[in-house]
């Protein structure tokens, strides 16, 4: 009985060993990457997915990202090394719990090279952690917290990188703005807790504030309120000629339309950031959006025009959004980063070592892309933007630019 | 005389009392030491109250749902927020239509009685449907069968609603015939404030006039003094619940047009804090009574729009509206330790209170 069970046993234990012989023939490559390699057979696609919001009230914002990177992969062939690309995702919901709940499923999966995300702020905040310890590389089109690049931050992670403009440039550009093209001298602001709103409306503040201008307020709402009266009243008491409230969906738009309606903001100018840079602003406020500002970065040229001629063609509709051209470019730097790191076999296996893709998306030097030239630094920084300053015109999407005054065609 | 009076006060009446004084004592101080600052003028408080006063308006014709429904049924429709969401959530379309189509601002009264015909009409049939599936076969179950019942077919509605028009937000088109206002003693009064005030006193009034006038409204408030009594003397209960809900679903819809007048987005989670707040006033005023309700609605409405500038500015707290929910949410805690009954009294029948 014992010697028929031993007999079965050894022979398993052959054959194992006769065919694990053979799979080793093949390879030739040892991982010696610290962080690991992913292994991508000779016909599986090569992975890389979106953490983006794709759904709820901002929508707009991370399918507009999404839209580019499938201009991007359309654009590559849809392949990389002779790999096709898979390129799927998950809803990020542009807050912590969206960002923490798609990244945990993402980071569960192992075939994931990298991730072109997050949307929102937030989502990094949350999400980051676990896609870092997965060892994805992440490229954020549209993230703009300075907390997020700064290697002092417990926020930074390793394998963070974004190709949208640091807020420190956009609160600053909006001061500038406010104070020397507009000649206003007093502004309040509003943040709605987000690491986003409350990161920019510091720095706005402070550079306001450096050049003279005074604060007369700087308070917040909470994120699903609807009445705005009491905290609107609470601004107008200090009466500011511009209010900067650099929030999200929906709040913005009860914001905007209830400032008209408040005794002593009647004239009072109101700002916005790239979050609120969306047709649904135009839908949900109305008549009150005439006027509005909104900061968000000038991307202009011939290559831009191409690709939003593609997009036009492919989606029925020209960007819906803002940061379709950095997600573009963001894809591109992972697929050069790729393509740089990759050992590829006789038979057409890849390995990709994790962190040289990692270490060759922060040597990313002179990189041509829509949004201007990039140049990445180890902290995740690699946009070179221009900030502009639109208005929002009742009944026309998208706002017109008006400043700098330079790039107005 | 007073040691009975003593061995009937126990340490919790009076730690409760104490906190209740403390309450009374900070709200007093704070409208005292705000008013002494002049931080606001007039016109502000002025101002303030109107739109307190139009938000009240609006929970009161939600708490209409929920008070009727108890005060027949003895539980609290949890999805009513929902059945409130499914009109103005469905009527955008319309509106949107009819705004495309340049109609809205030639016919804007007729569009506006369209548009509310078509929220009140989905409100009512989702409120009619919802009492037929889920609480119609519970009615003699367990008390908290129903409840939670009610908590899963708020879920149910909300997410069958976000896959019929999608997760996005949807703006209601302006109306250029209450693009209109008037300055009265200082401020700017809005034709949509004038209108979501008296539509819904007018929509309050037919309310009443139902449930206190009508043959049908004697039936719905014998069914609610003894059910058994009245099925004995001749009154067919089902029918009478049914209709309840149904009134209560087209006051929701109702109130969601009003409500889209003041606040124009309409998303598909948009019922859930008016909903709980239109509760609040409910139990506020008294539940299971009408006038109760308008009252409760039109304090919770005050004290939300009002209270954080009045109250907390003097104390020198920063953002005092993020406050607002806690405001309206410590004035209930403080009628139900105080009051249980509510400001006007609970109008339930004896044996099942």
């Amino acid at each position: 009985m014992y010697k028929r069970l031993l007999i079965v046993i050894s022979a398993v234990a052959i054959l194992s060993m006769l065919l694990s012989a053979c799979g080793t023939k093949a390879s030739t490559y040892t991982c010696t990457d610290s962080i690991g390699c992913v292994k991508i057979g000779p016909t599986d696609p090569i992975h890389i997915a979106y953490m983006l919001v794709v759904a709820g009230p901002n929508a707009a914002l991370g399918t507009d990202s999404r839209n580019g990177v499938e201009i991007a992969i359309d654009d590559a062939g849809g392949k990389i090394l002779n790999h096709d690309i898979k390129f799927d995702g998950e809803d990020s919901a542009c807050s912590a719990d969206g960002g923490q709940a798609a990244a945990t499923k993402l980071a569960a999966d192992p075939t994931i090279i990298a991730v072109i995300g997050t949307s929102c702020s937030s989502e990094a905040r949350a999400g980051e952690p676990l896609l870092s310890a997965a060892g994805f590389v992440t490229i954020s089109p549209s993230n703009t917290a300075p907390d997020l690049t700064d290697p002092s931050s417990p926020n930074h992670y390793a394998g963070y990188f974004r190709t949208a403009h640091n807020d420190k440039i956009q609160g600053k550009a909006a001061a500038e703005f406010a104070y020397n093209f507009l000649h206003l001298t007093k502004a309040a602001t509003i943040h709605d807790g987000s690491l986003y709103a409350s990161s920019l409306v510091q720095v706005f503040a402070d550079n306001f504030k450096q050049l003279g201008g005074t604060i007369t307020l700087q308070t917040s709402v909470t994120i699903g309120q609807t009445d705005m009266s009491s905290v609107l009243a609470d601004l107008a008491s200090g009466s500011p000629e511009l209010i900067y409230f650099p929030i999200f969906m929906p709040e913005g738009a009860f914001l905007i339309d209830q400032a008209r309606t408040t005794p002593g903001l009647e004239n009072t100018k109101l700002m916005v950031a790239d979050g609120l840079y969306s047709p649904d602003v135009m839908n949900a406020a109305g008549a009150s959006v005439e006027g509005v500002y909104v900061s968000s970065p000038v991307v202009q040229g011939a290559a831009y025009d191409t690709f939003v001629a593609k997009y036009t063609a492919k989606f029925g509709t020209a960007p819906i959004n803002i940061f379709h051209a950095h997600a573009y470019d963001g894809f591109n730097i992972v697929k050069a980063a790729i393509e740089k790191v990759a050992v590829v076999e006789t038979d057409g296996t890849i390995y990709i070592p994790r962190q040289a893709l990692r270490d060759a998306m922060a040597a990313t030097a002179n990189f041509q892309g829509l949004t201007g030239v990039l140049t990445c630094n180890v902290s995740g920084d690699c946009a070179n933007p221009i900030i502009g300053v639109y208005e929002y015109h009742t009944g026309a999407y998208p706002p017109i630019l008006i400043w700098p005054t330079e790039y107005v065609k | 005389m007073l040691r009975t009076w003593r061995q009937r006060i126990t340490i919790t009446d009076i730690f409760i009392w104490l906190i209740g004084l403390a309450i009374a004592a900070l709200v007093i101080w704070g409208t005292i030491a705000t008013l002494q600052q002049g931080k606001y003028p007039g016109s502000v408080w002025l101002d303030l109250t109107i739109k307190g006063l139009a938000l009240g308006g609006v929970y009161a014709l939600i708490a209409m749902g929920y008070t009727m429904v108890y005060g027949i049924l003895k539980m609290i429709n949890f999805a009513h927020s929902e059945v409130f969401m499914s009109g103005p959530f469905t009527a955008v379309f319309v509106a949107i239509g009819l705004s495309k189509s340049g109609f809205l601002n030639k016919q804007p009264v007729i569009s506006l009685a369209l548009i509310l015909l078509v929220s009140a009409g989905v409100s009512t049939l989702i409120a009619i449907l919802l009492e037929r599936i889920c609480y119609r076969p519970l009615r003699n179950a367990p008390r908290l069968v129903p409840l939670i019942t009610a908590i899963g077919a708020s879920f149910f509605l909300q997410y069958v609603f976000r896959g019929f028009y999608g997760s996005g937000t949807y703006g209601y088109p302006d109306i250029k015939a209450l693009d209109h206002s008037w300055t009265v003693g200082g401020i700017q009064i809005y034709a949509t404030q004038v209108v979501v005030i008296i539509g819904a006193i007018v929509m309050m009034l037919i309310l009443f006039g139902i449930v206190q006038w009508t043959k049908i409204g004697k039936a719905m408030r014998a069914v609610s003094e003894d059910k058994e009594a009245s099925e004995l003397m001749g009154i067919n209960v089902d029918r009478i619940i049914v209709f309840t809900f149904g009134l209560g679903g087209a006051s929701a819809g109702a109130a969601g047009i009003l409500y889209t007048l003041l606040y124009p987005v309409v998303t598909f989670y948009m019922g859930f804090f008016p909903g709980i707040k239109a509760f609040t006033a409910a139990v506020l005023g008294g539940i299971g009574n009408v006038p109760g309700a308008f009252l409760g609605s039109l304090i919770l409405g005050l004290l939300e729009s009002v209270g954080p500038n009045l109250f907390l500015t003097g104390l020198g707290i920063p953002s005092p509206s993020q406050l607002k929910d806690a405001i309206a949410f410590i004035v209930l805690v403080l009628i139900l330790i105080f009051r249980p009954t509510g400001i006007l009294g609970e109008r339930i029948s004896k044996d099942k209170a």
